[in-house]
């Protein structure tokens, strides 16, 4: 026995392999993932580095250079009020992706905690905490979206909040879903029959190993928050002020000039399209590389 | 010594057990409606089993998947709540222990589990593992606790740096033996091993068994084993008891269950042990019980084996079988058996004459509807018992 152990220690490298790292190793494997993670990672460096990317001020332009197409001067042409389009997507970038994310943090944090609190507790907690995520489900989202917007006023953090409520159901379920099938994980069980109890078995035990679904569903609900606040914008509910650069707004303000002006809708649909897609792949190489059925 | 050795002749040990159960009954009921939930019945996993378990000696438990063997030993580790009955361990009742009185007779009784793949944390290392346990209990903390989780290391045969190493980067055995230095952690005196060895390769289970039994002869353990392979139990067992739907249907010294199987049941199961001798394997008698066991919500009258018994067919089907509950009956020192027609297993000539009999009604049936016949969930092991021993033991 003793001559079989000392052979297999000698072939572990000296460095232990966190599960984190040993998921980051096969996401690098992942052609998908690699481009979802360039993707994301250009729309990001875009959003903060936006005042030195961009070749005009967003916000400046004159009716003389109003519906100029596409040229060397301005690459994605100019809008009726003859503002720069390359620089209006640039600068919408810090909007959308500043919401996206704002939007799925709060998501994910009350509804972890009610899935936490429903998975938890079980019980009547449960039952009341999963029945109001029926009731939530069950109202059309963007109609619900709608309707938060106009009770809490139009605006950044307002139209964060207003996506977020629509994920807390869905981070809801599913952190509570996970913590049922661990409740009765092998581990769990054992990490009992040695006599950790409660929120020590909670925390250290259950939702260590209840987080990766998260994580994917998170970056999923990325992408839905980028159309989601499009589809805000382009029905008038976008930020207060309609100067402000935001993909969905520079849209709806398009659309009637579609018939002579076509690059004015193009571009910010191709950013909307691009960036969605980017979080869409970065979200199946991360269930992929996440996925603990694939490891072994 | 050998663990083959110890089962040979075990006689009945004396004295007070460490661990009793009086009529366990565990019962999972069956609800119906959403909201308001009624009981329409009860699965009843475990029913009304009464065992000893003495210190030092291993009791072997073994039976067909679904027969409560599982259920019976998480409701011994107080994992799952009993129905009905008492679990007494060291003179203390612990059935409806809560708090901290459970936390620390936790501390006494540790168990191993089935699926070394699934019994890990795969977020915790080894040593943070082992740690915990002892932080719980407040046996040692910090750079204490740490050494002592280098040591169960050491004593279950891991790699000294396996303490900062995750579960995912050990193969099977590997991990099983991580699970036993959990249980170890604590320094129990009983452990209940669930199919501790029946997830891993053979080659390995043979060290994992030996492994178990070098720590019983260091630590004084006391064992529930349990297993669906009986080559495995016999191997480490000193007594064994053989399950069916719930019920203990036999009981007795480990080597007299193999030559002088009592029960039906038993010998069914025992003649489903490949005898590793070409000469003798190909003579061998195989009994193969017809059908799936019945399901436990709604268990056979009487005797619940009746519906698959193939001694009642030899006898003619007698009306006792399904009309009594047999209860186990005493048929030598410390061999009880829960069959009215133990008695005509009792003599071997008259038991091969029974045993050829059935075999050969049950041949002829498997050439008429092949695929009704299913063997016994009893999985042959590849492996005889006698090289368990072999090799592996050499290296002791």
């Amino acid at each position: 026995m003793t001559q079989a152990t000392g052979t297999l220690a000698a072939t572990y490298e000296d460095r232990p392999i966190g599960l984190w790292t040993d998921a980051l190793r096969r996401m690098r494997r992942s052609p998908a993932a690699i481009i979802g993670v360039t993707i994301v990672g250009l729309f990001v460096l875009m959003a903060i580095f936006a005042p030195f990317l961009a070749p005009f001020e967003p916000t400046r332009g004159t009716l003389a250079d109003s519906y100029l197409p596409p040229s060397p001067e301005h690459w994605f042409g100019t809008n009726i009020q003859g503002q720069d389009v390359l620089s209006r997507i640039i600068f919408g970038a810090r909007l959308t992706l500043g919401i996206a994310v704002l939007s799925v943090v709060i998501g994910v944090a009350v509804g972890g905690l009610l899935g936490a609190l429903a998975g938890y507790f079980r019980g009547w907690v449960d039952s009341v905490i999963m029945r109001g995520v029926d009731i939530m489900l069950a109202i059309p989202g963007l109609l619900f979206a709608i309707a938060v917007v106009t009770y809490l006023g139009r605006g950044f953090v307002q139209i964060a909040v207003a996506i977020a409520i629509l994920n807390v159901p869905i981070f809801a379920r599913l952190l509570r879903a996970s913590l049922l099938s661990l409740s009765e994980a092998d581990y769990v069980i054992a990490a009992r029959s040695v006599g950790v109890a409660g929120p020590t078995l909670l925390i250290r035990h259950m939702l260590p190993n209840a987080v990766s679904p998260l994580i994917v569903q998170g970056t999923l609900a990325l992408a839905t928050a980028v159309v989601d606040a499009a589809a805000l914008g382009f029905l008038g509910l976008g930020p207060p002020d309609p100067g402000t650069p935001e993909w969905g707004t520079m849209l709806s303000d398009t659309y009637r000039y579609l018939n002579n002006a076509v690059y004015l809708a193009f571009f910010p649909g191709i950013a909307i399209v691009i960036s969605v897609l980017g979080f869409n792949l970065l979200g199946d190489g991360m269930r992929e590389a996440l996925d603990p059925k694939l490891r072994r | 010594m050998t663990a083959a050795a110890t089962a040979a002749g075990a006689p009945e040990p004396v004295g007070q057990p460490l661990l009793r159960t009086d009529q366990l009954r565990v019962h999972f009921p069956i609800t119906e409606g959403i909201i308001f939930e009624r009981r329409v019945g009860a699965v009843r996993a475990v029913d009304g089993v009464s065992l000893d378990v003495h210190r030092g000696e291993t009791l072997g438990l073994v039976g067909e998947s679904g027969c409560g063997k599982s259920t019976f030993a998480r409701a011994v580790i107080r994992l799952l709540d009993a129905t009905d009955g008492r679990i007494i361990f060291d003179g203390t009742d612990v059935t409806t222990l809560r708090g901290d009185a459970l936390r620390r007779m936790r501390r006494r009784m540790q168990m191993i589990f089935q699926d070394p793949y699934a019994s890990l944390n795969p977020r915790m290392t080894i040593g943070s593992m082992l740690a915990e346990p002892l932080r719980v209990h407040q046996i040692a903390s910090g750079k204490q606790a740490a050494k002592r989780a280098q040591q169960l290391v050491e004593i279950v045969g891991l790699p000294r740096n396996a303490i900062n190493r995750y579960p995912h980067e050990f193969s099977g055995g590997q991990r099983q033996r991580a699970g036993i230095a959990r249980a170890l952690a604590v320094q129990p005196e009983f452990i209940a091993a669930d199919e501790a060895v029946s997830a891993l390769d053979v080659s390995i289970q043979a060290q994992i068994i030996n492994l178990l039994a070098d720590l019983q002869r260091e630590f004084n353990l006391t064992y529930l084993f349990i297993a669906h392979d009986l080559s495995v139990v016999r191997h480490i067992s000193d007594r064994i008891a053989v399950m069916y739907l719930g019920e203990v249907v036999e009981l007795s010294p480990s080597r007299q269950l193999y030559d002088r199987p009592l029960h039906p049941y038993t010998v069914a199961l025992v003649s489903a042990v490949p005898i590793p001798d070409p000469k003798v394997e190909t003579r061998r008698k195989r009994m193969i019980l017809r059908g799936d066991v019945p399901s436990p919500a709604n268990p056979p009258s009487g005797c619940r084996f009746h519906t698959r018994c193939w001694l009642r067919r030899e006898l003619g089907d007698p009306e006792r079988c399904v009309s009594e509950t047999p209860e186990l009956r005493q048929m030598a020192p410390g061999h009880g058996v829960a069959c009215h027609f133990a008695e005509e297993l009792a003599g071997q000539d008259r038991r091969d004459e029974l045993v050829a009999a059935a075999a050969e009604h049950s041949d002829a049936r498997k050439t008429d509807d092949a695929d009704v016949v299913a063997p016994t969930d009893i999985e042959p092991p590849p492996e005889a018992p006698e090289h368990f021993m072999s090799g592996d033991a050499a290296q002791h």
